[in-house]
């Protein structure tokens, strides 16, 4: 038999994913698949989470659809799943929109998402016990949340930036479980949820100047990341965050 | 009471039922915490619908005690 001494493998644990019908959620689930995780997908879209069911390695993978904006469904969700090692909230959206356009709805549209939604997840989980003492709860924030302001992102980056500070505090609650929380901030990631805005081409072509390492990231290495706050490599972090945005906040 | 110890109880990370008795001074188990005190506050509310007012939570030291407080607001 070889030894195989990997102190970042996901072998043996169960990863539960929101958001994975698409961009960072999806190679989160993919990428924790191939690092040896039991996976469960949730979303709200069914046949975009059976694609990416499709796109993941291994066996005993599963989907629930679910709209975390319901606390009902986040109800039923949670009594549907198995004890956990982790989770990575990867659900969100983005709006593009001046301070003087923003309507209440749009407010709630948006902290629905990104804020309230984890926060209830993670109430629930932990109410519920699901979360096995060492698991991981990984939220995906962005560096919009952290200090990086752009024009018309205001929902989207105080939602982050509440997100974060959600984090810390959760980390602090369940320390005495030996739980963790982490978040991820990452700058611009090609996803669907970047080209639902309407950026032009020019447009876009400016913003990746601001980046050192001269591109976008990419989804996988954000899941990448995540894996590495999921693992037994990080077992002593918690509270704190990760930057992923190609230097783009050191300029 | 038993069902009492028993919420009691669910508001620790981890205890088991069988430590506690209606003697038990809840404020020298090692497990106890201001957070743990605020669930217990949450949970007489959610269960009882009695808010516990946090001087007269205080004064209890044991179990008794504080089921009696409660009891006494019903």
């Amino acid at each position: 038999m070889i030894f195989m001494y990997n102190p970042f493998s996901l072998e043996g644990k169960t990863i539960l994913v929101t958001g994975a019908s698409s961009g960072i959620g999806r190679a989160t689930a993919i990428e924790c698949s191939r690092m040896g995780a039991t996976v469960f997908c949730t979303a709200r879209n069914e046949p975009r989470l059976r694609e990416t069911l499709t796109m993941m390695e291994g066996e005993g993978h599963h989907f629930i659809v679910a709209d975390l904006t319901n606390e009902e469904d986040i109800i039923a969700l949670v009594e549907q799943l198995p004890q956990l090692d982790g989770v990575v909230c990867a659900a969100g959206v983005s709006a593009l929109k001046p301070i003087q356009t923003v309507k209440e709805q749009d407010i709630r549209t948006v902290f629905d998402t990104n804020y309230t939604a984890p926060v209830l997840l993670t109430k629930t989980l932990v109410k519920k016990r699901k979360l096995d003492p060492e698991s991981s709860i990984v939220f995906i924030s962005s560096i919009s949340g952290n200090g990086n302001i752009a024009t018309a992102l205001s929902l989207y980056g105080c939602s982050k930036s509440a997100l974060n500070s959600f984090a810390k505090y959760a980390a602090l609650e369940v320390a005495s479980r030996k739980i963790r929380c982490n978040t991820i901030c990452p700058g611009r990631i090609e996803t669907g949820l970047l080209q639902n805005q309407t950026m032009s081409a020019e447009d876009i072509e400016k913003d990746i100047a601001k980046y050192p390492l001269h591109r976008y990231g990419r989804p996988e290495e954000v899941a990448q990341a995540a894996v590495y706050l999921l693992s037994d490599a990080s077992k002593w972090i918690t509270g704190t965050s990760i930057t992923i945005d190609g230097g783009r906040t050191i300029v | 009471m038993e069902k009492f110890i028993e919420l009691f109880a669910e508001q620790f990370d981890e205890m088991d039922v069988a430590r506690l008795n209606p003697e038990t001074r809840f404020r020298e188990l090692e497990e106890w915490s201001s957070l743990v005190a605020l669930l217990v506050i949450t949970m007489v509310d959610e269960e009882y619908g009695v808010v516990l007012p946090p001087e007269e939570m205080r004064k209890a030291q044991t179990i008794q005690e504080l089921f009696d407080l409660v009891q006494s607001k019903l």
